[in-house]
């Protein structure tokens, strides 16, 4: 028993790294600019067919295609911009929620009618296999996604504070009228944040491939857990998402572990409401 | 006399049916301090936005070492030379004081140790030494609005254009404003101040530039501005002129 709780929170874990590294490009993106991007679990859905198809017709392993993934979905990210966001960027709310509802209903769509709605799995992969530690089981995919997860946060953490190019995208996010008499081109560093925050799920995206379905509606789930990731670390701010990923993730496995796992998505649903009743800045937001 | 750096040529701005800028002409040349005054509603800070290209100016041009600048954006004026302020505040609040001078120096600097290097060789001319690691917004509005100098003062501009440095400053944080304002001028620095704080500006500017319903009214030294009889008008009203013509023209 004691063993079966360990390995409970030694999943959690793992795959709450995982959620902080989703959740981390959402959380950037509308720290910048304000704008939620609805579509952000379906970038993840792209990301992983890529990782898929990279397998499937060149028998590349995910680990080895996660660059091209990334690049791949950095180039959709700033794409993404300058077709659809740039256009809407100071237009009322509502016209932006469509906008990027929009790009969800596409891609899904697109998914569909391109793939079908089968699951896919990769059966091996150079990742498959587990650790033994004790009485406790580590599946190696998940490790690494996890271990990817650090990483890639800790990447965009130092870039944001640590560099040029990301203290000036956090000069304009704060305010950018301020950061262009600066000499800041706060249009190219907007599509800059755009691609990076879609260039993270394309790293997550290509580590979930390892041990996950792939099929058109992926996306919805993680989508929404990144949201519930983001509201709780506060809406904006990186290292609060890295924490809620966490979090998120330790709520999910143990209410599926002590109470049962058909309900383990209601929990954290029901710390989502929590979050957006007591503390609707979340942990380490603003305001 | 040194040459015309920033000519500023029948600059015209519209807000709708309100003429905010109509016609306005003058030159800058370098290393002189202009006075930009006038009533509210003047106009001067809607010239300030034409000339950082905040505003793209509806007729007329602005000439920056004789190229037209008037269509550029805000970055690229800022890339060229020209650096501004604004009237209230716009330090970045949420980082520190450090941070925000490097946000400056990056413009010339691009390696991470040259503008640290720079932003805190520039927190020393500015009395930042102490308070770098502060964030900005914990700040004192005097020390936000020299920050926020400080800051522009760090991407090397050769012009600065301050949008009221010293409104809501005491009497010894005006005179602390001016001596800092003779000093970048003695560093080869080209200022031009919107003031409303007569006693502040008319003592270090070369020439004052008054503005009233979006016109240049005035120009010329601190002492023939304020006896000029429009500048009274403006300020003052025209009932209030008469009266003080009628009192002291047996005097003359």
């Amino acid at each position: 028993m004691e063993g079966l709780f360990i390995q409970t929170l030694v999943s959690g874990l793992l795959i709450g790294f995982l959620y902080a590294l989703i959740a981390v490009g959402l959380t950037m993106i509308f720290g910048m600019m304000d704008i939620v991007n609805f579509a952000h679990g379906d970038y993840l859905m792209v990301a992983m067919y890529f990782s898929f198809w990279c397998f499937a017709l060149f028998g590349m392993d995910p680990l080895y295609s996660l660059p091209a993934v990334t690049l791949l979905l950095f180039g959709l990210g700033i794409l993404t911009y300058y077709l659809l966001i740039k256009p809407i960027i100071n237009a009322p709310m509502l016209s932006q929620i469509f906008v990027t509802f929009g790009v969800l209903i596409f891609l899904r769509g697109l998914a569909t009618f391109l793939w079908k709605v089968d699951y896919r799995m990769i059966p091996q992969t150079v990742l498959s296999g587990n650790i033994h530690l004790g009485d406790v089981y580590i599946g190696i995919p998940q490790l690494t996604a996890a271990a990817g997860a650090i990483i890639c946060n800790g990447l965009v953490l130092w870039f944001l504070k640590k560099t040029r190019l990301g203290m000036a995208l956090e000069a304009v996010a704060e305010d950018k009228e301020a950061a262009r008499l600066m000499g800041i081109n706060s249009d190219r560093m907007f599509a800059l944040a755009w691609g990076i925050g879609i260039a993270t799920v394309g790293v997550a995206g290509a580590l979930l491939t390892s041990f996950y379905y792939v099929f058109p509606e992926v996306g919805a789930n993680f989508g929404l857990i990144a949201f519930v990731v983001v509201a709780l670390g506060g809406f904006g701010s990186v290292t609060g998402a890295f924490a809620a990923g966490i979090i998120v993730g330790l709520v999910e496995v143990l209410s599926g572990f002590l109470i049962g796992p058909q309900f383990k998505f209601m929990f954290v649903l029901v710390l989502y409401l929590g979050v957006v009743f007591i503390r609707p800045q979340g942990l380490l937001g603003k305001k | 006399m040194t040459k015309d750096m920033l000519i500023i040529d029948n600059i015209t701005k519209r807000f709708g049916g309100l003429m905010a800028n109509q016609n306005v002409s003058f030159s800058i040349a370098e290393g002189e301090i202009i006075g930009l005054i006038g009533p509210n509603g003047a106009g001067k800070s809607t010239l300030f936005n034409c000339i950082s290209c905040y505003y793209n100016a509806d007729g007329g041009r602005i000439l920056f070492h004789g190229a037209d600048i008037s269509k550029k954006t805000p970055e690229a004026i800022c890339r060229m030379g020209i650096g501004r302020t604004f009237q209230i505040v716009r330090i970045f609040k949420e980082m520190t004081v450090r941070e925000n001078i490097m946000i400056g120096a990056f413009l010339k600097h691009v390696k991470l140790c040259d503008a640290t290097a720079k932003a805190e060789e520039t927190a020393d001319l500015f009395g930042f030494t102490e308070k770098l690691d502060l964030p900005a917004g914990s700040l004192t509005i005097s020390d936000q609005k020299r920050l926020e100098v400080a800051r522009v003062f760090a991407t090397e501009p050769k012009v600065l254009l301050l949008d009221e440095m010293m409104a809501g400053l005491n009497i010894q944080e005006v005179r602390e404003t001016t001596d800092l304002i003779l000093k970048l001028r003695d560093m080869g620095i080209t200022l031009v101040l919107v003031e409303h704080v007569m006693e502040g500006i008319m003592p270090i500017a070369n020439r004052v530039i008054v503005l009233d319903y979006g016109e240049k009214i005035a120009e010329g030294t601190p002492d023939e501005v304020v006896n000029n009889d429009k500048v009274i008008q403006a300020y003052f009203g025209k009932k209030y002129h008469a009266k003080r013509r009628g009192r002291t023209a047996p005097l003359q």
